[in-house]
């Protein structure tokens, strides 16, 4: 009977939720690696038994984690992330330059056709890549070195490259964001990049045509049609029918088009989700109540999940790498919070209940479906 | 056999109970001792010193001999103690966060 495995990394350790294709009772393992920052945990999808984990401390720097056994064994593997040559400058919040210098790594995907193969996403941004199941690392340096680099400057968490999508349907073809830098793209496998920003408005930069400097929080993409592209902003959600050359707003309805995560419904491209957020300055969900919101058609008309989800005193955030959805049907949805809840729908968000209610903080929450 | 304790989450990186001992050929310094500490547990690489240069991490601090050798330089003979195997090489993860 098929199943999910949902993969929580927390601000404490990383967490393995499983389950059978009910989505109704659950194992817990962990934590995993306790104690220790784990910023992502994601699998191949070439072998679902291949997991990268992302582990970090203040004190004791990047650690990279593989399982080869879907996560009930763990070895450490390759933590050196040198920038490719001279890693010069970006601009500091100040607007001074300041030098590239690697703080952790923040987002793993593993190629889509080779489990030995998987993409790094990094602060100070940068993307690198291993060929060889994470003992080695080199960097894709044609991101930080297309031209716009130097102009970069770092979001509130920091300069960090948080997304990285693979296009299913155009080999070379991938994606990735940077906070506050904005969305990329490379149609060579990672050699060369471009910004694309196009019709991004964002406020504070003088420039209606910036071509960097948006604070991109997530890109999200359907396998099936791969050339839409929807974003969360810092505010505003967006959308992409051109793979990023344009953008044009969909947020519509939302009670606010602040927020972090944005994914789409395994099969049904237009189907899309988002968790507004009350402002930048106040992270936590409109008037205590936490609410999924989802669009059938492609944004801009959104309805709220409320069912199993609270609806009072609720003030956690859901962070940009902390939702995913399975490939089930019905399609499973997922998400993971601040205050340490993970919550799934196993009716595509119709209803909600939470996995694990006391986690440490969660950072992000990714699943596998499995045979 | 110099000894060496390591912080708790160091320990569990590595799999290690207890202190650590390690036969460090020629003179005993804090380089030759984190050298020899890091080929047998290459997984602890990166994470007491950085890989350019080796520079301390911030947050971890070496001691031995109620001695805080921190900012001694890495080719300064350890303590005698220290290479008699009788006090151990403490590397020690600074009290910050929570």
């Amino acid at each position: 009977m098929s199943g999910v495995r949902v993969l929580a990394g927390t601000r404490k350790g990383a967490f393995v939720l499983t389950s059978d294709g009910k989505r109704e009772r659950w194992d817990v393992s962990g934590p995993h690696f306790a104690g220790w920052e784990i910023y992502h945990v994601k699998g191949s999808p070439a072998d679902p038994n291949r997991l990268y984990a992302s582990q970090s401390s203040g004190w004791s720097g990047q650690v990279i984690q593989r399982s080869d056994d879907g996560g009930a064994t763990w070895r450490p593997v390759g933590n050196e992330f040198r920038y490719d040559g001279v890693p010069g400058t970006h601009q500091w919040y100040d607007g001074t330059p300041h030098p590239w210098e690697f703080a952790r790594v923040w987002h793993l995907e593993p190629a889509l056709d080779d489990p030995d193969t998987v993409y790094a996403g990094v602060e100070d941004a940068g993307l690198f890549r291993s060929d060889d199941g994470g003992l080695h690392w080199q960097e894709l340096p044609g991101l930080r070195g297309h031209g716009s680099g130097p102009s970069w400057q770092p979001g509130a968490g920091g300069m960090c490259l948080h997304t990285i999508l693979l296009d299913p349907a155009e080999p070379g073809r991938m994606y990735t964001a940077i906070s506050a830098a904005g969305a990329f793209r490379s149609d060579d496998a990672g050699q060369t990049w471009r910004p694309i920003n196009h019709g991004l408005q964002s406020e504070g930069i003088p420039d209606p045509d910036a071509e960097v400097g948006h604070c991109v929080h997530r890109l999200a993409m359907h396998p099936a049609r791969p050339s839409v592209l929807y974003m969360q902003k810092h505010w505003d959600v967006m959308r992409s029918d051109d793979s990023g050359d344009s953008w044009h707003e969909v947020s519509g309805n939302l009670p606010t088009d602040f927020g972090f995560p944005i994914d789409v419904h395994a099969h049904e491209p237009d189907t899309v989700y988002v968790v507004p957020i009350t402002s930048d300055s106040q992270h936590f969900p409109p008037d205590g109540k936490l609410r999924v919101y989802r669009s059938r058609t492609g944004g801009d008309d959104w309805e709220p999940l409320t069912r199993g989800l609270p609806q009072e005193n609720c003030y956690v955030n859901v962070l940009r790498d902390a939702m995913a959805v399975d490939s089930l049907d019905s399609c499973g949805v997922y998400f993971g919070t601040t205050g340490g809840q993970v919550y799934a729908s196993a009716d595509a968000g119709d209803s909600w209940a939470p996995i694990v209610r006391d986690l440490p903080a969660v950072l992000s929450v990714e699943v596998q479906t499995l045979p | 056999m110099i000894r060496v304790v390591l912080p708790a989450h160091l320990r569990a990186l590595a799999r290690i109970n207890g202190e650590v001992e390690l036969d460090v050929a020629g003179q005993v310094t804090q380089r030759s001792v984190l050298d020899a500490l890091e080929a047998r547990y290459p997984m602890l690489r990166g994470t007491i010193r950085d890989h350019d240069g080796g520079r301390r991490r911030a947050f971890i601090r070496f001691f031995a001999c109620e001695q805080d050798l921190s900012h001694e330089q890495p080719d300064a003979p350890l303590p005698g103690p220290v290479v008699a195997g009788a006090e151990p090489y403490l590397i020690v993860g600074a009290m910050a966060g929570g």
